[in-house]
């Protein structure tokens, strides 16, 4: 077996006249935590369902594994795990109860099982409440708690779909660190998320919009890559009337902003080169009775980046 | 922004009975928002949000404190509010059978808009949210962005002195989120009116001017969103162990280390002398065998924030 544990060579599929996942390729490695970043509707489930084998490929190549998904679709699904993002749940069960249901599921013989229930018991933190009606757990031990079942059979390769929607910032760390304590056994995790912020965890991010797959690098060298211009963030005592000097000089094309707007008291100006444009930005501005308290070059946000990398030049 | 406050709450109290007994979603809440202020109310599902700001809008009773909304009871002068209020609740959807240009109108009629408003105020909002050139299509063929712009421009169309958005960027693309948030600075510099948002994404505190973090039922902070990072223990120091558990609890039992807090496969450190720390937490780590690869200090964001608050809340920091 090579040292990608998923490959995938022009994926695509099509329900009818719609595009759902358009010509992707991409690579994983074994261990690495491997994120997707997109809105709903950019084809992050669809993918996944294709690589789990449970889609029709249209057209292109997937093998997870060594498994091509949509022929060997058993022998793949034994050694991989999957959660969905509705948590798929028994909620009339105890915890308890739900790991032994989905250990069964998979075959598990009866003293394999046993053990797997401690450690994912322990795993997810859940001690105390192992026999407690999952209806009554709150969002974070649910959400550990369907990890759990999902690799109740210790599968290689892991495909996590938006796992951590809706649940508290506390409970969202845990289950990152849960996520990298898998990872570095060796088990290989694609991660879909629609939080900007999340994705910046990922070892590798890949931005998908409208099916296909713009880019993918690791965050901190899609911030460098990606990134059509440069953000300069400006405080004044008067943002509003400073704000509408910088939009008519936008208007009208005396400053080539890509795009100008309130951040909370501040402003935020995307220019093609931040330290050119202190000064003429700076003038302007004093030029109309606005003084500057500060104007500072500062990091795009992955959302940044990721907004700049799917809008068209000009746009 | 002026001084004047448009929505306040004093130990605002909301209980539900259930069947397995009274929940308490808002447990006294106290808050006070300014005209033309941009107030992000920013918690994890569950938090009290939505229940809050219905209690504040009197769709829900209030089981006990005060609430009002530019000086009217919310509870006594429903009426008052409805006619200067806009909201728009989470779950909200538009008629998808009218077109944009209908949806307008019927928003415009059940409120008392007179038609001379309409004819001068309808184009003005659609060019503001972008829609002019979609007057005629079908609501239920617009984009989930453009649905969140329409019912927007739709809860404005009164010229309602306060706006309350429940959750509406969820389920938006980036680049039609980065677009709603433009408009609602626009909306407030322009207009002037005063915009509160309940939101989860602790990124969009970064669009308010004033921050509400609430968790199980309480408000935990609430102040400008500079202000609540530097609510964070110390400074920060953030770095990749190359065995993470071990490295993890050693940090956490070192004198001098206020606070750590787990960030994928990094640890996150708060630490009062990043200098001297950097040096100390490296030599410890070294002697167990333990590298520490791109230690350096970052910026606290609104979700260490968060998270450290929440920590002090549940007194296991």
């Amino acid at each position: 077996m090579s040292a990608y544990t998923i490959e995938v060579e022009n994926l695509t599929k099509r329900f009818g006249d719609f595009v759902a996942v358009d010509h992707i390729s991409f690579r994983v490695k074994q261990g690495e935590v491997y994120g997707w970043l997109g809105p709903n509707g950019a084809g992050k489930t669809t993918t996944i369902r294709l690589l789990l084998g449970l889609f029709k490929i249209t057209e292109g190549n997937a093998r997870v594994l060594g498994y091509d998904p949509s022929t060997e679709t058993k022998a793949m699904q034994a050694h991989v795990g999957y959660m969905s993002q509705l948590f798929t749940l028994y909620n009339d069960l105890t915890a308890r109860e739900n790991i032994r249901f989905y250990g069964q599921a998979y075959g598990l013989r009866r003293d394999e099982l046993q053990q797997r229930q401690a450690e994912i018991i322990e795993m997810a933190g859940l001690q105390g409440r192992e026999n407690e009606l999952t209806a009554n757990l709150s969002g974070g031990w649910k959400q550990r708690l369907a990890l759990g079942c999902a690799i109740v059979h210790k599968p290689k390769v892991i495909f996590l779909d938006e796992p951590t929607a809706g649940v508290d910032p506390i409970s969202r760390r845990d289950f990152w660190s849960l996520i990298y304590a898998m990872a570095n056994k060796g088990v290989t995790v694609l991660v879909t998320t629609h939080y900007m912020d999340e994705a910046e965890l990922c070892q590798r991010v890949g931005f998908l919009s409208q099916g296909r797959l713009v880019a993918l690098d690791t965050p901190d060298r899609l911030k460098v890559t990606q990134m059509r211009g440069q953000v300069l963030e400006i405080s004044t005592p008067d943002p509003d009337r400073a704000m509408r000097v910088l939009k008519e000089a936008q208007a009208s094309g005396r400053l080539p902003f890509d795009e100008v707007a309130f951040y909370g008291a501040q402003i935020h100006a995307v220019v093609p080169d931040a330290e050119a444009f202190k000064q003429p930005i700076t003038a302007l501005l004093e030029n109309e009775g606005i003084s500057v308290s500060s104007i500072e070059w500062i990091a795009p946000t992955l959302e940044d980046v990721f907004i700049s990398s799917v809008r068209q030049p000009g746009e | 922004m002026s001084d004047e406050v448009t929505i306040s709450t004093r130990d605002l109290v909301k209980r539900f009975e259930t069947r397995r007994g009274a929940v308490t979603a808002v447990d006294g809440v106290t808050l006070q928002v300014r005209r033309g202020e941009t107030y992000g109310l920013i918690g994890p599902d569950g938090a009290g949000k939505t229940t809050a700001t219905r209690v504040i809008l009197g769709l829900l009773t209030r089981t006990a404190g005060e609430s009002r909304i530019l000086g009217y009871d919310s509870m006594r002068d429903t009426y008052d509010i409805r006619e200067r209020v806009g909201y728009i609740a989470q779950q909200f959807a538009l008629p998808g059978d009218l077109t944009v240009m209908e949806n307008m109108r019927f928003f415009a009629n059940v409120q008392g808009v007179s038609q001379e408003e309409q004819r001068k105020r309808i184009p003005e909002l659609l060019e503001f949210a972008g829609l002019s050139e979609f007057t005629n299509r079908l609501g239920s063929q617009l984009s989930g962005g453009m649905k969140k712009k329409l019912a927007l421009t739709c809860s404005l169309v009164h010229e309602p002195q306060v706006v309350m958005l429940d959750e509406p960027t969820l389920g938006v693309d980036p680049v039609s989120r980065r677009e709603f948030w433009n408009m609602l600075g626009d909306l407030r510099a322009e207009k002037g009116t005063t915009i509160f948002v309940c939101t989860p994404y602790m990124d969009e505190a970064e669009r308010c001017n004033w921050v509400g973090l609430m968790y199980q039922g309480r408000l935990i902070a609430h102040d400008s969103s500079e202000t609540i990072k530097q609510m964070v223990p110390g400074r920060l120091l953030e770095f990749t162990p190359s065995n993470f558990v071990p490295a993890w609890r050693m940090v956490e039992g070192m004198e001098g280390v206020l606070e750590v807090q787990t960030y994928g496969a990094m640890l996150h450190v708060f630490v009062d002398d990043p200098d001297r720390w950097q040096r100390e937490i490296e030599a410890a780590l070294s002697a167990q065998g333990i590298t520490c690869a791109g230690m350096r200090e970052i910026e606290p964001r609104m979700e260490e924030a968060f998270i450290s608050l929440i920590r002090k809340q549940r007194g296991d920091a």
